[in-house]
């Protein structure tokens, strides 16, 4: 492999872990925090695909479509917690499960009847689709840069909301200590919807940022899903920094397994996980 | 007695189907301080909690300034001037002291913002030399300050105490009771249960005590003080 391929991969690894680390954030703050097992986590990445298609081709552009599809989605995970997950805080894991599996099968059955079972594409907009030519024959499209950096935008923007915002804090607290956080006059209830709905955001923005370099297609939340959890598993449970490495982990494994080892390109992802967790039981930043 | 600031009517609470409270009546006056008293497992920690609304009476009203607060979620019951440092201390361990202080501040109900940072680190001058440290680092006492700290950063005008000097080394202890001295002589009133009676009744205007969930003593705690066989019939002393 030359300089510019091994960069090509480099730089598609990054990207692709970066945009896993937008949907397993949000799986692992919600279950860190509210201790929620969510598996309809998924389908918010397609449903931010799908919001991708429609609302582009409603306003002819990409970036209107997330413009209004981010507060749509906010909207819709603050409704989705106040009807259906703020009953779940108190149950079981098996609860959970069920409850967040029958989702999935809710969703995808909105889909076909709302949109159909068709695959679609979205087109990315006009000022991102050049290419940055490497040498005679590579070169990287610019609009995986941009995902990328968009993605580290909002992990920075992460980072400095839960370290050093009050708001931050008040989560913090809250995934110790509910009744303490109560006592101390503050609505914990809210601050739960709001992580929730961030999460529900990250997610399908996720799925809007990717609409134009995969296919929107039936069933694409399954997938993700699965990347999301190992990526969870390997950072360590409700470990944001732990879901950014692990996010990375796993899309160098999948990219480089691809072309190093593709006879094994399936299972590396599993591999790399299972390397970590005998190493670390409890994900590389795990706790206990 | 000065204007009524909390008021609890005929408090029923059960914790799944044990009965703990039996129709208690109690009452905090502005800037009172009330001595919470009764041997273990006789109500006290649990009557604290129904009065935040963590564990919610089954029966009986909680009023506070005249409000029924009764059905209300704890954190509307701080929202109306009332602070918590519960037994065990309940400081998050998973934030920096600096930020257990910085997450809870808030401006009083009249909008009074005497307890500032500045002045709690001040008060306990101890922890600002342990800022950066997580709470989970800090002694017992250290920890003991924080939750108080932390409490006063609310700008509360109740402060209930629950068992603030337990598994304090004696020094400590000492210290955390000139700190409860100069709140108590302040304009903040307090409900607070500890061990030390001697102590307790020093600091408190008056004394309840507790026996099986119910109300078998109240007076001023001067009088009790002048009534050994009282304390050694309710207290064991």
């Amino acid at each position: 492999m030359d300089i510019f391929s091994f960069l090509v991969q480099t730089l598609n690894a990054v990207q692709y872990g970066l945009l896993l680390f937008l949907v397993a954030s949000g799986l692992t703050l919600v279950f860190g925090i509210m201790g929620i097992i969510n598996l309809a986590h998924g389908s918010f990445y397609m449903a931010g695909a799908y919001l991708a298609f429609g609302l582009t081709s409603a306003t002819g552009s990409l970036l209107w479509a997330i413009v209004l599809g981010i507060p749509l989605a906010m909207l819709f995970g603050a409704a989705l917690e106040a009807l259906l997950f703020v009953h779940l805080y108190k149950r079981e894991h098996l609860d959970q499960v069920l409850l967040t599996y029958g989702l999935i099968l809710i969703f995808e059955e909105m889909r076909s009847i709302l949109v159909g079972d068709d695959v679609h594409g979205v087109p990315m907009p006009a000022f991102l689709e050049g290419s940055i030519p490497l040498d005679d024959t590579l070169s990287y499209p610019i609009y995986r840069l941009a995902i990328s950096a968009v993605c580290i935008v909002l992990a920075i923007g992460l980072y400095l909301l839960i370290q050093r915002t009050r708001l931050g804090m008040m989560i913090r607290a809250g995934s110790h200590d509910r009744d303490m956080v109560q006592a101390l006059g503050i609505n914990i209830k809210l601050i739960y919807r709001v992580v929730f709905a961030l999460g529900v955001a990250m997610a399908a923005l996720a799925g809007m940022l990717a609409a134009p370099i995969s296919s929107v297609a039936p069933n694409m939340g399954g997938q993700v899903l699965i990347l999301s959890f190992v990526v969870v598993v390997v950072g360590g449970i409700g470990s944001v920094w732990g879901a950014l490495i692990g996010a990375l982990l796993i899309g160098f494994a999948d990219t480089f397994g691809k072309v190093i080892l593709p006879e094994f390109a399936g299972v590396m992802v599993y591999l790399v996980m299972a390397a970590v967790l005998l190493w670390r039981p409890a994900g590389l930043l795990g706790k206990g | 007695m000065a204007d009524t600031l909390f008021e609890a009517k005929e408090l029923h609470t059960y914790y799944g189907s044990s009965h703990i409270l039996h129709g208690v009546d109690f009452h905090v006056g502005a800037g009172e301080s009330v001595a919470l008293m009764g041997r273990n497992g006789m109500g006290k920690t649990t009557l604290i909690r129904s009065m935040m609304g963590i564990v919610p009476p089954r029966h009986g009203r909680i009023l506070v300034r005249g409000d029924d607060m009764s059905r209300q979620p704890t954190y509307r019951i701080a929202q109306r001037g009332i602070a918590y440092v519960p037994e065990g201390r309940g400081i998050f361990p998973n934030l920096t002291v600096r930020e257990n202080l910085m997450m809870a501040a808030r401006p009083g109900v009249d909008g009074n913002c005497e307890w500032t940072f500045d002045r709690v680190m001040a008060t306990f001058p101890r922890l600002s030399e342990r800022l950066a440290n997580g709470g989970g680092q800090l002694s017992g006492g250290e920890q003991q300050m924080l939750t108080i700290g932390r409490a006063l950063m609310t700008n509360p005008s109740l402060l209930i105490l629950d068992e603030a000097t337990e598994g304090l080394a004696p020094l400590v202890a000492l210290e955390i009771w000139m700190i409860v001295r100069d709140i108590c002589a302040s304009n903040i009133a307090t409900v607070i249960v500890d061990k030390n009676y001697a102590a307790l009744t020093e600091v408190a205007d008056r004394a309840v005590v507790l026996v099986k969930g119910r109300v078998a003593y109240h007076g001023s705690s001067a009088e009790l003080r002048g009534r050994p066989e009282t304390i050694r019939q309710y207290l064991g002393l």
